[in-house]
């Protein structure tokens, strides 16, 4: 068995495993860094694709970003596990349904497409994957890829909007006023007449 | 299979080239900051063990290993472990694509500034884990602290780096070196000073060290995310901090100020690209970690997400466009 394979299972049934683990362990902080893992083990499986740009993109925005705020979160709540766990037997049909969901589609996919995983390397011999993945998106996909950006962008604003609450009791130093203050606004220098007898 | 396990075996050596030096830099590296901060404070730093006091990492190296590590009582076993190494790891794993010269590289891969970038964003995860497992309150704070400050700094280095990409047009840090040749002036520090400018000091906030270090704060919460730690345990978080800080100086020599290459090109012998230059330059900015720290207060925390947020980001932004400017006009880079 040639070594690429060896490493190829090794990643996938870390990546199994621990999307398995996601879902059965009891502490929440384990289920968000078995999260994290997951990525890493799939990330680890596109590099092997040679699409490295994907790969690196997983880690640094879904690993290195998005988790860090759900641990974040998952931390500072107090989470009653009794209480989720109580939810499993009846969220599992709606959870088996959209499972064989996405497997129909996964399957579909191959199925038209075949299984000649062969296409994706070859695609990325012709220069590095970064590259071409740039040109395309920036050639011929340019309107849909900025009509995403905007549309991002619009989430953000309004999520962002929705959320901010303006609390007008609320103290806050205003930095460019602490830039500008000059000693003659707050001290005063006062003459007072001695009042000793000597004086 | 004989032969990859040959290939396997000669990157492992190579791998160890770079560790085993490395390593002895941060232990000297210990050293330099008590002797630089020393002087600047007129006095001598630690002069007791070897000549000059030369042997003092190997005496706290000794002394941290031996020491008893201790589990708080209700703290989460295996992650108070694991968070050193969740530290460690990515602060070495990172310095796999640095290229020391022309040739001397580990690994000269196509998206070598991305890979950097995850991988410093990785580094989070140990403070945050430590900090959590540690069951402290204290602990936890830091930990919070640094989280949001490192994510905050992220942006901004990130978009600084956006720069160095447009100029350069790649990500590969070879190219983007040979994209500066050229003497002092053709290197990137000079189109986009205000990048290298947010780049470095995000860089200094992304390490945690002053003026940045409100997560360690030891006057309001003792030493944030590790007051738990002790032994070797704490030794690899102060490890993996100055790994990481050495890291940051060999990426701004590298990005802004033309890596190996030669500040006076085309004079004879002393124009000579080389590891050299590269070298003496990471080490030039190692020295600036120091002297922040003997210089300047502490910010306060709300003053440095306003500074990450409203001011760099904004700066950031703005300079990307001139440096796109730059591009297509053609005065540097294309």
């Amino acid at each position: 068995m040639p070594i690429i394979e060896i490493i190829f299972y090794l990643f996938g049934g870390v990546l199994t495993l621990s999307a398995l683990s996601v879902i059965t362990s009891r502490n929440p902080v384990y289920s968000v860094l078995f999260l994290v893992l997951c990525f890493f083990s799939a990330a680890c499986i596109w590099l092997l694709l040679e699409a490295e740009f994907l790969a690196i993109t997983l880690v640094l925005v879904y690993v290195g970003a998005v988790m860090v705020l759900f641990l974040f979160v998952v931390m500072m709540l107090d989470i009653n596990l009794t209480k989720l766990k109580a939810g499993f037997a009846r969220y599992l049909p709606v959870g088996i349904l959209v499972a064989l969901a996405m497997a129909a589609q996964l399957f579909i996919l191959v199925w038209s497409r075949g299984l000649d995983s062969q296409v994706l390397v070859h695609a990325a011999d012709e220069g590095s994957n970064t590259r071409l993945l740039g040109e395309v998106l920036f050639t011929e996909y340019l309107y849909p890829f900025e009509i995403a950006g905007f549309i991002l962008l619009v989430a953000i604003v309004a999520a962002i909007m929705l959320t901010h609450r303006r609390r007008p009791q609320t103290k806050y130093q205003d930095p460019s006023q602490q830039v500008r203050i000059r000693r003659e606004d707050r001290v005063r220098l006062v003459r007072v007449e001695s009042e000793g007898e000597d004086s | 299979m004989i032969e990859q396990f040959t290939v396997l075996a000669w990157t492992v050596a190579k791998v160890l080239m770079i560790m085993v030096p490395l390593i002895l830099a941060v232990a000297y590296y210990t050293l330099a900051e008590r002797k630089v901060i020393g002087y600047m404070q007129s006095r001598v730093g630690p002069n007791r063990v070897g000549p000059k006091g030369l042997f003092q990492p190997f005496a706290d190296v000794f002394k941290l290993l031996l020491k008893e590590i201790i589990l708080p009582a209700n703290s989460n076993r295996f992650l108070f472990i694991l968070a050193p190494m969740l530290t460690l790891v990515p602060a070495f794993a990172a310095w796999a694509v640095v290229p020391f010269s022309d040739r001397l590289v580990l690994a000269d891969i196509d998206a070598g500034l991305l890979y950097i970038l995850a991988m410093t964003s990785l580094g989070v995860y140990g403070v945050i884990v430590g900090g959590w497992a540690s069951n402290s309150k204290y602990a936890f704070l830091g930990c919070l602290r640094s989280a949001a400050q490192i994510v905050s700094y992220e942006i901004a280095m990130g978009f600084a780096l956006v720069g160095v990409i447009i100029l350069s047009g790649s990500l590969n840090l070879s190219t983007i070196v040979n994209a500066q040749s050229g003497g002092l002036l053709s290197w990137f520090w000079l189109p986009l000073f205000p990048l290298f400018v947010v780049y470095f000091i995000s860089g200094v906030a992304e390490t945690n060290r002053a003026p940045f270090d409100v997560a360690e704060g030891e006057s309001e919460i003792v030493a944030g995310f590790h007051v738990e730690y002790s032994g070797s345990a704490f030794a690899l978080f102060f490890l993996a901090e100055y790994a990481n800080m050495i890291l940051i100086s060999a990426l701004t020599a590298l990005l802004f100020f033309g890596g190996w290459l030669s500040p006076f090109a085309g004079v004879p012998i002393i124009g000579e690209p080389g590891a050299h230059w590269f070298l003496i330059k990471t080490v030039g900015f190692m020295f600036l970690f120091l002297w922040f720290r003997a210089t300047f207060p502490r910010y306060r925390y709300d003053q440095i997400m306003r500074l990450g947020w409203k001011v760099f980001i904004p700066i950031t932004i703005v300079w990307i466009l001139v440096a796109a400017v730059f591009r297509v006009t053609g005065l540097y880079g294309g």
